[in-house]
């Protein structure tokens, strides 16, 4: 099986070509948000009247890096390394973040608003574990996207590829495994499980398993 | 406990950390062995390839072998005269330095305010169950269990009419494969089943965790529940969800059954579905030595 390399920011084109079962190595800038961090987006940005003026910053900062970008449903494990010497004593600013551990979570918890999320930002990707529903296949085949499956619990490996902590947002409101993480990484490994055009591995297997199932318990 | 070990707390960081870090050889040869049976180049395959790469990085690095660190889960059996207090708080102590060193997630969050509290300590968390038995010894077993599978665990109550489920072990059969099936592969397939059958509702959760400390190759000694164990084991594997739900044909490594007392008017199944990072450790203390398994 051969792996394609994709770079963040993703063309529309890119996600047309890409089929379930496809594996991918992704590389550039993405950003980690999970159940927090999808409420705040969907309450606060998308179905808010109006953004209040403390946070949009932020707002504008998600919408510059996720238009046509990746959000990864992911909490590391980080670890905080200061500067050395710090004649300060040190804040956050003297020193730099590295994620430790960084696997995917759950995906289907941010189903309620993925598909708002992508058609919002012009997410081109959206990267976790465990599948997402019929609403995201949908946003998926409406605005470009696809669902990358990286592999749950293997978080020393993904934290490899994990090469830089950008920045972090709302970490002390939501806390470190809620927080906007901006990463860069390199050779992020995945496999497509949703594509643009309506497949679903997830699906499938769901099909095959309730035909299993009805086999082994039978019918009263 | 003798004098010089009043104080475990540096021994409780280290079963921390090898319960995080370093994955029990049983869980890794049953993940080895998994692979080894899928069609080679399938996800499946590639998933465990994939599983076991990370377990020996983790390993080597002495990192989180998952990001979720998941409730530590303390199960401690002691002598008599052992004051639980102080264990405690010792192990509440541990648990906040472990987090310091990035053995484990910050992981407690408060459900009114949405805080998390930093250091894996807050109302309830972790988790304890203190026993006292009969041995001169202390024992301390800790499970880390992540979220994903948390919550695709399930209770049931039989009957249970649309699964055709009596009170019967055919009925725990039918309830079981149903909750397998409705995981799909949202708890990080293949994992471990902890079952238990009866008790009340908390006492029946608890002792369903307690399964997953079992060896995985071990044989219940009642026979009945080793039956249905083994046959569960099969049919849980020929419904194809496989490794991460991609398909395949490892979607259980083992399947672990109690048995507690019930109501009448009760039937309770309570299942603990744990991940393919069955994350264990055990230490024991006794005549001034501490050893961890």
């Amino acid at each position: 099986m051969s792996t394609l390399d994709l770079n963040i920011p993703i063309s529309e084109n890119s996600i047309r070509a890409l089929h379930v079962g496809d594996a991918v190595r992704l590389s550039g800038v993405m950003v980690t948000g999970r159940d927090a961090a999808h409420k705040y987006m969907v309450e606060t940005f998308i179905r808010s009247s109006s953004v209040p003026a403390s946070e949009r910053p932020l707002y504008a900062e998600l919408r510059r890096l996720l238009r046509g970008g990746v959000i990864y449903h992911c909490g590391p494990v980080v670890r905080f390394t200061p500067l050395q010497p710090s004649p300060q004593g040190g804040g956050e600013e003297g020193g730099r973040w590295h994620f430790v551990a960084a696997g995917p979570t759950t995906s289907i918890r941010e189903e309620i608003y993925e598909p708002e999320v992508i058609a919002h930002f012009g997410l081109r990707g959206v990267v976790g574990k465990g599948g997402m529903g019929p609403g995201t296949l949908q946003a998926c085949r409406e605005h470009g996207a696809v669902y990358f499956h990286a592999i749950g619990g293997a978080a020393s490996l993904i934290a490899d590829a994990v090469k830089e902590v950008v920045a972090v947002h709302k970490k002390d409101e939501f806390g470190v495994p809620e927080a906007f993480w901006v990463i860069r990484v390199a050779g992020f490994p995945a496999v497509v499980t949703m594509d643009m055009h309506g497949q679903s591995i997830h699906d499938e297997v769901e099909a095959v398993s309730a035909v299993a199932l009805k086999r082994l318990i039978g019918q009263r | 406990m003798r004098a010089g070990l009043d104080d475990l707390t540096e021994h409780f960081i280290e079963l921390v950390r090898r319960a995080s870090t370093d994955l029990q050889a049983d869980v890794e040869a049953a993940l080895r062995a998994a692979q080894a049976r899928e069609e080679p180049g399938s996800a499946a395959a590639g998933a465990l390839e994939a599983i076991l790469q990370n377990v020996a990085l983790a390993r080597a690095n002495s990192t989180p072998i998952c990001q979720d660190t998941g409730t530590p889960i303390f199960y401690v059996s002691h002598p008599l005269g052992a004051s639980t207090r102080r264990l405690r708080a010792q192990m509440e102590a541990a648990v906040a330095e472990a987090t310091r060193r990035a053995y484990l997630r910050p992981n407690a969050v408060d459900p009114l305010t949405g805080r998390n509290s930093g250091d894996n300590v807050g109302a309830g968390f972790p988790t304890f169950h203190f026993c006292e038995w009969g041995e001169d010894r202390l024992r301390v077993d800790l499970l880390l269990k992540g979220g994903g599978s948390e919550n695709v665990g399930a209770q049931y109550k039989l009957p249970h009419a649309p699964l055709g489920a009596g009170r019967d072990l055919e009925g725990v059969r039918r309830v079981v494969l149903d909750a397998v099936y409705q995981a799909q592969g949202k708890g990080c397939p293949p994992g471990v089943l902890g079952i238990a059958v009866g008790g009340d509702r908390g006492s029946g959760t608890a002792h369903a965790k307690e399964q997953l400390f079992r060896p995985l190759d071990d044989v219940n000694p009642v026979e009945a529940l080793a039956a249905l164990e083994e046959r569960l084991l099969r049919e849980c594997n020929e419904l194809g969800i496989g490794p991460m739900g991609l398909g395949g044909k490892a979607t259980v490594l083992a399947v672990k059954v109690g048995a507690y007392h019930r109501l009448p008017a009760c039937y309770f199944v309570s299942i603990a579905t744990m991940c393919w990072a069955c994350r264990r450790a055990s230490m024991e203390v006794q005549d001034g030595e501490v050893a961890f398994t």
